[in-house]
């Protein structure tokens, strides 16, 4: 049985308030808490270190499948191997998420290491949510690597959004794409206080006709600090954009890097970034409609995150 | 009813915009016009409080908003359509519209505040506000604001701008049944003939001082005599 804490993180992450119906499986503390298959897909448990690996069986539709983590116990440390083995012509979604509850002192730490294998023809929307709280001096921290190996015509949607209580992370996304193959990853980030977040994303536009979208969106409040790098190679006919778009509020630092590299002569690459604070007409425009100076942040803020 | 008492405004260089204004406005209809750079958006941005006197007092029937915020002027009835709409990432035009009014509207009321002003709601309630809208659908989107926000003193800072000549029939429309709907005033800073012509009385604004204040009959005449007077028409005319 889960606590009240462990539902609360649990409704965080994966939007559920109990463990979900079909295929799912669930972390709870350093270990598996419960899992189930469903006809098309099948969880196992690895045996040679922490971790799943996840196998959907080709021509699988419209199934989504849940693998929250949750961490309640002050000061533990882990780093978790998932690999998601996503046959051929498959479209399904899958919710990952991380949530953390430190009320200790002791720093907590959840790692984890999703590989994609996206086989050809397959669709993919991957949804990750990160979120912390806890009333001690114990940090939360989580550093996911994210590896996905697109085959031909294969396409995936990467959503990943850390919006509240975590002291510091490091992702590291790194993807190879092969003929025809489309990875769009939208990333949303919210710190405060003295947090940190660094996001590098490296994809590979190997095959003909591939194309990428990595757009961040983030806003940096009180004194924390930003670094967003990425890195789209084009090294065949192929489509890159890359994108940050930061709102900086009172002492925070955002860095942005979106580096494109042309290998080919019909590599069709572009990168934008912007950072700035909340415009002073929006702020206005929306005291003009009734609503106080904090209020219209707060309404900026959700909206550009949203 | 909306008064300015000997109010000036000085920008923080020292350059005097607003020159000792004292004027009453009771109409139900009032258009300010004038040359450009003569002061009317500075005095639709001091009713609104985003700009505030250097000296003088704004009352709003009888109660003195000079030392108020914009929030607060707001609360007490007083709607500002800017000249140039703000852009919004991630809001759509339902939630401003919701934000206008107060409460969350249902796609029914959102819609018909969208068709007054000629847009289609199926086509933009779940729009964002952002650079995806042209300049005419973003003035219009600012209009239905107002109109849902429904105050007793809605001021538009040239809603024409931007605005198509096939829209522009429109808006004209937008403002007439506006008028006979709501019982609240209506101030427009315009140059357009057409709009001056729906007013009840005519601001005429000119280098920070009030020009001219008088019934729409005996004012427009004067400033339609004085474009004919001009030199350039007079010398194109030979």
């Amino acid at each position: 049985m889960m606590d009240a804490i462990q539902k609360t993180l649990l409704e965080q992450v994966a939007g559920l308030h109990e463990v979900p119906q079909g295929a799912y499986s669930l972390r709870i503390n350093g270990s598996l808490h419960g899992k189930n298959d469903s006809e098309n897909i099948s969880i196992v448990k690895k045996e040679d270190k922490p971790g799943i690996d996840i196998y959907i069986k080709p021509g699988t539709k419209n199934e989504s499948m849940h693998i929250p983590v949750l961490l309640s116990q002050s000061g533990l440390k882990e780093v978790v191997y998932n690999d998601f083995h996503v046959g051929a012509d498959c479209d399904v979604t899958i919710v990952a998420g991380c949530g953390i509850h430190n009320s200790g002192s002791g720093e907590s730490e959840h790692s984890g290491i999703h590989t994609f294998y996206v086989a050809e023809g397959a669709r993919i929307k991957y949804v990750e949510k990160h979120y912390g709280q806890g009333d001690g001096n114990g940090k939360n921290v989580m550093n996911p690597t994210t590896v996905v190996v697109m085959a031909k015509d294969s396409y995936m949607e990467m959503e990943t959004a850390q919006i509240k209580g975590v002291d510091s992370t490091k992702r590291d996304t790194r993807a190879t794409l092969a003929d025809g193959a489309t990875l769009i990853v939208r990333e949303k980030i919210m710190t405060h206080g003295e947090q940190f977040a660094e996001t590098n994303f490296t994809v590979d536009l190997n095959g003909e006709n591939c194309a990428t979208h990595v757009i961040s969106r983030s806003v940096a409040k009180d004194k924390s600090r930003q670094s967003f790098l990425s890195h789209v190679n084009g090294n065949n006919k192929c489509s890159g954009h890359t994108e940050c778009d930061a709102i900086i509020m009172d002492d925070a630092q955002v860095i942005a890097l979106p580096q494109i590299e042309a290998n080919h002569v019909d590599a069709s690459l572009i990168h934008e970034a912007a950072i700035g604070k909340i415009a002073g007409e929006q702020l206005i425009k929306l005291m003009t409609l009734g609503l106080t100076e904090k209020e219209a942040e707060e309404h900026i803020v959700n909206g550009f995150l949203k | 009813m909306l008064e300015f008492i000997n109010v000036s405004y000085e920008t923080l260089d020292g350059k005097e915009i607003i020159k000792g204004i004292s004027l009453q406005i009771d109409d139900r209809f009032v258009a300010i016009t004038g040359p450009n750079g003569g002061g009317k958006s500075t005095m639709a941005k001091l009713i609104a409080g985003i700009y505030m006197p250097t000296s003088g007092r704004i009352l709003l029937d009888g109660e003195d908003i000079t030392n108020l915020s914009i929030t607060e002027r707001a609360h007490r009835g007083i709607s500002f359509a800017f000249q140039q709409p703000v852009r919004f990432k991630g809001i759509t035009v339902k939630e401003l519209i919701s934000i206008a009014s107060g409460k969350n509207i249902s796609v029914s009321e959102a819609c018909q505040y969208l068709s007054e002003v000629g847009l289609c709601a199926k086509d933009y309630i779940n729009r964002e506000v952002d650079g995806s809208l042209s300049g005419g659908e973003l003035k219009r989107i600012e209009i239905a604001m107002i109109n849902a926000r429904g105050t007793k003193l809605s001021i538009f800072d040239e809603p024409e701008a931007g605005i198509d000549l096939w829209s522009f029939n429109n808006l004209i429309q937008v403002f007439r049944s506006m008028y006979e709907r709501t019982k609240g005033s209506i101030v427009i800073i315009s140059h357009q003939e057409r709009i001056l012509d729906i007013a009840d009385k005519i601001i005429v604004v000119s280098g920070g001082e009030i020009a001219a204040y008088g019934a729409k009959n005996q004012i427009l005449p004067e400033l339609l005599g004085a474009q004919a007077g001009c030199r350039f028409t007079k010398e194109a005319c030979k």
